[in-house]
């Protein structure tokens, strides 16, 4: 079928929410001496070469060994130093977590873990670089909080939030520049979706770099068949936001989740465990990445082989809708 | 606490352990008993820690990286009076803090370990914050030889060496016995002494049943400066009950009552020689 889809020049692109991570951490570092980074000679694709450069003090390197990445924050945290483990997602969720169950989650200790270049940021690098298991692993220990920021205003958000509540938690970007959503919607707060388009016809919930396809798609959806739709950015995955997640699903609408994570155990698969124990019996799909050996090529080719796109989403909403 | 109230005192950690382990039907005997004058000497001469004020910044730190030897942490702890000894009635029951690991639930314990390899690279981290705060706090790990394989271990040995943190101090408890035999039909990992001066490391070897062989390896600084110091504590396991001494089976073996009622007997006369 041949639909408009927004052009990416008609959004004023903005910079990757990785580098926004570090230039800000940068900022509130100039002020704050007890801001650490912890790096697994991964400052360079964290951006944070300048942070190295301005803030030598402030940066420990422990090289290629995120286990120790993670126990050493972990040591740093209870010492007072406000501390990010800054390393790429797929092994600081995979090869250090059981530090981060333990010293980190368990001891209470308030590491702040960056997964860098997450999802399939690193999409022709193949599986051994991409995090497609780290929302479902770390949704599954206790006193761990998960936020995957859609854009750059969220990505500051999220950083200062961190800051705030001295708790565990886990923050997931990734390496493309995203547009600033939701120019109406400036509010967030950890725990809570933020909406960025309201609509009653079909609800799209969709996390990090997945919800500005998201986001283009409900345009084509209303463009070509006049049907509105919300679009959230659940970047709290974990509380996840039961309330508004329940108050979309009221009028039995149909509901779409969209991630660059696994169908298994993510967003979508918390989002439906919830409904369908809350007795919502709403037409439900999840888009993501499904259980198969996954396809080989860039972000953008692996997310429009497996419908993460503007296109597959709203072939999914008019499945849905019967439109 | 003179000496001899330090080594009585290490008799009477020795019958609580077993006390407790009895009562409890679990625990892991060998290496508490082990690691009993290491704890001792850190808690009675060596830490700067307050029961009262535990959460203090400047505090020494102790990590307990073999965490299954809890059983020999909760009796120093009591001892020192971070909470009542009767407190230890709950071990391993239902909704007790003072469960099979440290946990900080628990007034006295800094970390929640117990799976292996983790204590060190802890360690760590607080040893950097304490240089890049400019405070004087140590920082001190008992490392169980049966833990050495893993692979963290040496991630954090190189990182330590990497900072220079002559804050730091590990000890090992090298009773060279784990749960299936001994350390070196396990896994080998002779000339620990060798390995760790080649990774950068301070090192001094002393007998961990010495009480002032370990204050003076504990408390005298540095064993070179800008060095992380390793002190190989050689120890036995099972330590001070003859039947459990280098026996294997005692790793968490629970005495029944005969042998419950020996084991006392004879730490009862090891404190009448003292």
């Amino acid at each position: 079928m041949e639909l408009d889809i927004i052009e990416e020049k008609d959004l004023i692109m903005g910079k990757a929410n990785q580098e926004v991570f570090s230039q800000t951490l940068q900022d509130l570092a100039a002020t704050d001496k007890d801001i650490i980074v912890v790096t697994s000679d991964s400052r360079g694709s964290g951006k944070l070469v300048p942070f190295g450069q301005k803030y030598p003090d402030q940066i420990v390197e422990i090289g290629i060994a995120e286990q120790n990445l993670v126990g050493v924050s972990a040591g740093l945290a209870s010492a007072g130093k406000k501390t990010f483990a800054v390393s790429p997602a797929c092994f600081l969720t995979a090869r250090a977590l059981e530090q981060i169950k333990n010293d980190v989650a368990y001891s209470d200790n308030p590491v702040k873990l960056v997964g860098i270049s997450a999802g399939v940021s690193y999409g022709a690098l193949g599986t051994t670089h991409h995090s497609l298991h780290d929302f479902a692993v770390l949704r599954a220990i206790n006193n761990m909080i998960i936020v995957a920021p859609a854009d750059n205003f969220e990505t500051e958000q999220a950083l200062r939030k961190a800051i705030e509540i001295n708790k565990p938690i886990y923050l997931r970007f990734g390496k493309k520049p995203m547009p600033n959503l939701g120019e109406s919607n400036q509010c967030f707060e950890l725990g809570k979706g933020r909406v960025l388009e309201s609509g009653e016809g079909i609800a799209i919930i969709a996390a990090g770099e997945t919800v500005y396809p998201a986001w283009k798609a409900a345009k084509a959806l209303e463009e070509n068949y006049d049907v509105k739709a919300s679009v959230v950015s659940m970047h709290t995955i974990k509380p996840l936001d039961t309330d508004l997640l329940e108050e979309l699903a009221t009028n039995g609408k149909p509901i779409i989740t969209v991630e660059e994570h696994m169908v298994n155990g993510g967003l979508g698969e918390a989002c439906a465990s919830h409904l369908f124990q809350k007795g919502f019996k709403n037409p439900f799909q999840i888009i993501g990445i499904p259980d198969e050996y996954t396809v080989t090529g860039s972000q953008v080719e692996i997310f429009n082989h497996y419908g993460i796109s503007p296109q597959g989403i709203l072939k999914v909403a008019v499945e849905l809708l019967k439109i | 606490m003179n000496n001899k109230e330090l080594e009585l005192n290490s008799i009477n950690l020795r019958k609580n352990i077993l006390k407790y382990i009895y009562k409890a039907k679990a625990g892991h005997t060998g290496g508490s008993l082990s690691c009993t004058d290491i704890l001792n000497v850190l808690y009675n001469k060596v830490l700067n820690v307050d029961p009262d004020n535990f959460s203090d910044p400047d505090r020494d730190r102790y990590i307990q990286s073999k965490g299954h030897s809890v059983e020999a942490l909760y009796v120093t702890l009591a001892n020192r009076g971070f909470f009542p000894e009767s407190d230890l009635e709950t071990l391993c029951q239902y909704q007790s803090h003072y469960i099979g690991h440290p946990t900080k639930k628990v007034n006295g314990v800094e970390q929640n370990t117990g799976a292996l390899g983790h204590g060190l690279s802890i360690s760590v981290g607080e040893a950097i914050a304490a240089k890049l705060d400019k405070k004087s706090y140590r920082v001190y790990t008992l490392l169980g030889d049966g833990e050495l394989p893993e692979g963290s271990n040496w991630e954090a040995f190189l990182s330590a060496a990497h900072y220079k943190l002559d804050n730091l101090y590990a000890i090992l408890d090298y009773n060279q016995q784990q749960i299936t035999g001994s350390t070196q039909e396990v896994m080998n990992t002779d000339s620990i002494s060798d390995k760790l001066e080649a990774f950068g490391w301070a090192i001094k070897e002393v007998d961990g049943h010495n009480l002032l062989q370990l204050e003076d390896a504990l408390n005298s600084g540095p064993v070179e400066n800008g060095k992380p110091n390793f002190i190989i504590a050689h120890t036995i396991k099972g330590k001070g009950v003859s039947y459990m001494e280098r026996v294997v089976k005692w790793h968490h073996g629970v005495p029944n009552p005969e042998q419950y009622e020996q084991a006392q007997k004879e730490l009862n006369e090891s404190a009448a020689l003292i």
